[in-house]
């Protein structure tokens, strides 16, 4: 593990609580739609509204998310689990209990790796357990009053909970992220930030390095990567502030304003709440026996840790390139196909993570709908390969497809005269010149000056207008030189 | 013909089915009577005549084209604490006052399509909680034998619909006694089947693990059939056993092996657990359930003295258990989405607390108290916990004496009804008149009352039996076997 | 071990309940009362003995029965609200919530 940063002399630890809402029709113990968007209160059945005498019934397929993701991350799927209420009173929570899990979660322990710059970082669970969302309050004034729609109560949620291995803001970013596109590649979950598909709490405490464990404060409902590591980095400093000013942190949950920039403590929080959990009566334990898990797992995608190690082993790529390939399906399968087009591994790679990447990031568009695809790609990969154009040409080759301007790869190259000159007869009588009309940077690297070959290598780019086959100007000048 | 009100459940249907006279003249009648003799009763909170009528046509209708079944157009009544969509619903309480469910608990839908009619709502005590029907907020329920008398609860309204000969058969829910103790207070019969065989959905919750649907009526016979139409798998109900819908009144007839017309319950052992015949235990009560006991041996039962060591322990473990679950389930009542809400508050908190000071009265709110203690930080081991074990191990206790006997009987509460008022100074003290129910409760065994006579004061007596789990079949057939005997059952209190 | 009127308090917190004083006073009596009754139990020994949370899992393992993942629930708004005490634009409204 690499070691932790320090903030002003302070190690930061942060734990991550995730509710990723589970991609089922139906609700978790109603048959009503969870479908985002309707109208208020026109999917919230007796059962969601808490009407008297009705009763929750659970979801087979809300289960079968928690088993994939548990396999997911190494985790153990409990054979024997148990709902319990979690009471308190809010407006949102229609029976004034969430229905949820306390002592024995569906999945217990697992971890999750990923990359923050070139290190690899590793976060291990504590656990993930079921449990239903609640409702929304509408802040829009009813005449001083708050609307409630319980379309939301009932949703099904996975929460996923975290050691507090992480030590800081880019790492939980990072943490984020990577369970973020598992949870969409498993498809046990949309990933729709936006909608609240995809929820972030982050525990942040401070200590100076030996110390035992600070208090944390809890910074809820982040629904943006960027957001949260903003948010942790204004909450470490307010905290460093506050012990250096020799006060004690007080455990707190705190919301992040994006528009301030600051978190602040919410007032409604019930005071160390005494949630009285117990077991669920209406609920005997759930049983997942050992042929349940068995089929999941034989009807699991391939993961993306095991798909990277195959490209690392098979293709030859570099670890970190692995990952990245396996970022996402769409990802994944738009490698392969490139690769599967004939086009060398290292190189997709490089592209995708380069040119490609960049432009994605920039349009905010989805790489299955690149303007060039894995095929198109390929050839062009081809072109360099074979020495027809440079890797600068390809560049100018690639801005012209991906712009819509054209849509063969040979024709730009005819089009913009982008051909490189590989014939090597011409090459060297072009040489030849250049060495005749720069003595001075032949003696200079005679005499030892390796920038001076560069020189020389420049001249005889520029001679060509930028045409010749780099790599065969290098190989021949270094001939003539001797 | 004899009267209407005079008929059983069994009886009517057939007099329905042979058209000596159409549900609609049925339900007229006890409409009538209801209107003369329940407002010095109190067992109704709400009757619809309209809706009654209109539910007696359509059982007409059935009846002539001669698709019957064995409960067609038999008015019948439910207690308080089932959601109906054509009637409010208001479990007792004025948290829930004028309260419309959008839908019909599972037990009262199924009686409907039984072609039963529903003639109103009964009174019980609020959300269930209570053994007197005191707790009501709306008014007492009196007992129909002596009307200074409690009717038993917490389903009073339903033991004096039937005791008063107001409806032959009535839904009533049992959490730790609540069919049994005012079957036994009003001299009739009802039947807890074991937990998960009747539905809950629709049924206000009060404790989930030990609430139970079950019928009173004036016989064994009555109850196994509205039993049958009632029990049965619901998939909305995640309790509900994986069951279909018994034929009781079958099992009920099935004779034994080795019986004879003479002995009837030849080879049928009857466990006497000592706990339940302690020196607390009233004279005349001990005197009638021996006299029944009596009637049982005569007719082939052989007596069986065993030991439930842990009874008393059901006192404590049950008003744990109980509260606990009840301090969640009345959770739901905030005043936000239905029922009651304060008309002045100050911000939300202040709209909570007043809604449900107002909502809840003095007994809920006692049990709400002792729940939220029960679970809170600290406590939930020594008590909740504790608690939920020696329920296993006086389910376990219950195993062992079902080795050596195939029912268990004994009373059903330690006196006869008490006086209105007498049980409100010391409410804890209340609770321990549930002695004998509780245990039967704690282990989700089925239990029934059935009148043996009368004890002080010409109060009826129950005698209570406690079958394994799903022996509904054994218990209605011994029961029957002595109704058969016996006129107990038959007695009914001067006057209405 | 006896409840102190703070106790009584802080449980009509948690439970959302406004107590006159007399009320206060009375239930602490009770809850007292009620909390002798329960002492007994205390002292019994339990060691080893698994919880009984549904009363069937005495004699048999009980396991959760599951539902198919199917949208059965229609739009019942109308119905559903009938009886509820403040709506407005199919919201149930409540006095400010704030965060």
């Amino acid at each position: 593990m690499p070691t932790s940063k320090l903030i002003r002399g302070y190690e930061v630890v942060i734990g991550l609580e995730n509710h990723v809402q589970l991609s089922t029709q139906s609700k978790i113990f109603s048959g009503s739609s969870t479908a985002f968007g309707a109208a208020p209160n026109t999917q919230a059945s007796p059962v969601d509204l808490a009407l008297p005498g009705t009763l929750p019934v659970l979801n087979r397929a809300a289960v079968e998310r928690a088993i994939r993701f548990g396999l997911a991350v190494g985790a153990k799927v409990a054979p024997l689990s148990i709902f319990a209420r979690k009471n308190y009173f809010y407006p949102d929570l229609p029976k004034g209990y969430q229905i949820s899990q306390f002592e024995i979660p569906v999945v217990q322990g697992g971890a999750v790796e990923f990359f923050v710059g070139s290190a690899r970082h590793k976060v291990n669970l504590t656990r993930a357990h079921l449990e239903e969302d609640a409702g929304k309050s509408l802040h829009e004034d009813y005449q001083g009053m708050s609307g409630i729609d319980l379309n939301r109560a009932g949703t099904p949620l996975l929460e996923i909970v975290s050691e507090p291995d992480m030590r800081s803001g880019a790492e939980a970013a990072e943490y984020a992220k990577t369970l973020h596109a598992l949870v969409m590649w498993l498809g046990i979950c949309d990933g729709n930030m936006q909608e609240g598909s995809f929820r972030c709490d982050v525990n942040v405490s401070v200590r100076k390095p030996g110390e035992p464990f600070g208090t944390r404060r809890e910074i809820k409902n982040l629904n943006s990567f960027r957001f949260l590591v903003d948010a942790v980095n204004y909450e470490v400093n307010w905290q460093i502030d506050e012990i250096e000013d020799g006060r004690k942190i007080q455990q707190a949950t705190v919301l992040y304003n994006p528009d301030t920039g600051e978190t602040r403590a919410m007032r409604s929080k019930e005071d160390s709440a005494d949630y009285r959990y117990f077991p669920d009566p209406d609920l005997p334990p759930l049983v997942i026996a050992p042929e349940w898990v068995e089929r999941v797992k034989g009807e699991m995608p391939e993961l993306p840790a095991v798909m990277a190690a195959r490209f690392e082993s098979a293709d030859g790529l570099p670890a970190y390139d692995a990952t990245m390939m396996t970022q996402s399906l769409a990802t994944a399968r738009y490698y392969e196909a490139a690769k599967a087009a004939g086009a060398a591994p290292k190189l997709v790679a490089n592209w995708v993570m380069g040119e490609i990447s960049k432009r994605l990031n920039a349009s905010g568009g989805e790489i299955d709908a690149a303007p060039v695809g894995p095929a198109l790609l390929a050839r062009l990969i081809g072109r360099i390969a074979d020495g027809t154009i440079s890797n600068n040409a390809a560049r100018q080759v690639f801005e012209a497809l991906w712009s819509g301007e054209a849509t063969d790869v040979d024709a730009v190259i005819d089009a913009k005269g982008l051909k490189q000159v590989s014939d090597t007869g011409a090459i060297e009588a072009i040489l030849d010149e250049v060495l005749a009309a720069n003595q001075k940077s032949v003696d200079e690297y005679r005499a030892g000056k390796d920038k001076a070959f560069n020189a020389l290598v420049g001249q005889a780019m520029k001679a060509t207008k930028g045409k010749a086959n780099p790599a065969l100007v290098n190989e021949l000048l270094k001939k003539k030189l001797g | 013909m004899k009267p209407v009100h005079d008929m059983g459940v069994a009886e009517l249907a057939a007099a329905l089915k042979s058209r000596a006279l159409s549900s609609r003249e049925a339900t007229q009648a006890l409409l009538s009577r209801i209107a003369t003799h329940d407002p010095a009763l109190g067992a109704f909170l709400h009757v619809d005549a309209d809706v009654a009528l209109a539910r007696a046509d359509a059982a007409d209708a059935v009846l002539a084209a001669g698709h019957a079944g064995a409960l067609t157009g038999v008015p019948i009544a439910h207690k308080d604490i089932y959601v109906t969509a054509d009637m409010p619903t208001t479990a007792g309480s004025r948290m829930l006052a004028g309260y419309r469910s959008p839908f019909d608990a599972t037990v009262v839908a199924r009686l409907n399509a039984a072609g039963t009619v529903g003639l109103g709502k009964l009174n019980c005590d609020e959300f269930a909680m209570g053994s007197a029907n005191e707790n009501s907020a709306y008014f007492p329920a009196h007992n129909p034998w002596d009307r200074s008398r409690v009717p038993g609860g917490s389903s009073g309204g339903s033991a004096v619909a039937v005791a008063a000969r107001l409806v032959p058969g009535v839904t009533g829910t049992d959490t730790g006694g609540s069919i049994r103790q005012p079957a036994s207070f009003c001299g009739i019969t009802g039947i807890k089947p074991t937990y998960g065989v009747c539905s809950r959905y629709g049924m206000i919750a009060f404790a989930s693990s030990l609430d139970q649907a079950g019928p009173m009526a004036r016989s064994a016979e009555d109850c196994a059939l509205l039993l049958a139409a009632m029990s049965g798998f619901d998939e909305r109900d995640a309790t509900s056993v994986n069951k279909p819908p018994q034929d009781f009144h079958a099992q009920m007839r099935a004779a034994r092996e080795g019986a004879t017309a003479a002995q009837p319950l030849r080879g049928l052992r009857i466990g006497l657990p000592r706990e339940f015949f302690p020196a607390a235990l009233s004279a005349d009560v001990n005197a009638a359930v021996r006299a029944g006991l009596a009637e049982l041996e005569k007719l082939g039962a052989t007596l069986v003295d065993l030991s439930l060591p842990r009874t008393e322990l059901a006192i404590p473990v049950y008003y744990i258990i109980a509260p606990a679950e009840a301090s969640s389930n009345l959770s739901r009542f905030d005043g936000v989405k239905f029922g009651h809400r304060a008309a002045k508050y100050d911000d939300l908190l202040d709209m909570y607390k007043k809604t449900r000071a107002e909502g809840f009265g003095e007994e809920v709110k006692r049990r709400i108290m002792i729940g939220s203690y029960v679970l809170s930080h600290g406590y939930y081991d020594a008590y909740y916990l504790q608690a939920q074990k020696l329920r296993r191990m006086i389910a376990d206790d219950f195993q062992q004496c079902f080795t050596q006997c195939d029912l268990i009987a004994g009373p059903v509460a330690p006196t006869v009804a008490w006086k209105h008022g007498e049980g409100k100074d010391d409410p804890t003290q209340a609770y321990l008149a549930d002695i004998f129910t509780l245990p039967g409760s704690l282990a989700g065994l089925p239990g029934m009352s059935l009148p043996v006579g009368t004890g002080a004061g010409g109060m009826p007596v129950g005698l209570q039996l406690i079958g394994n789990y799903f022996q509904e079949g054994q218990l209605l057939h011994a029961a029957h076997a002595l109704q058969q005997a016996t006129d107990w059952h038959q007695a009914a209190p001067a006057g209405i | 071990m006896s409840l102190t009127p703070d106790d009584v308090s802080r449980i009509a917190h948690l439970a959302r309940l406004e107590l006159q004083p007399a009320e206060s006073a009375a239930l602490l009596g009770n809850l007292n009362d009620f909390f002798e009754i329960v002492g007994q139990m205390s002292a019994v020994d339990t060691a080893g003995v698994e919880p009984l949370y549904t009363p069937l899992s005495a004699i048999e393992q009980v396991q959760l029965r599951l539902r198919d993942d199917v949208v059965t629930e229609t739009n019942q708004r109308e119905l559903n609200q009938r009886s509820a005490p403040a709506v407005e634009d199919g919201l149930f409204l409540v006095p400010k919530v704030i965060e």
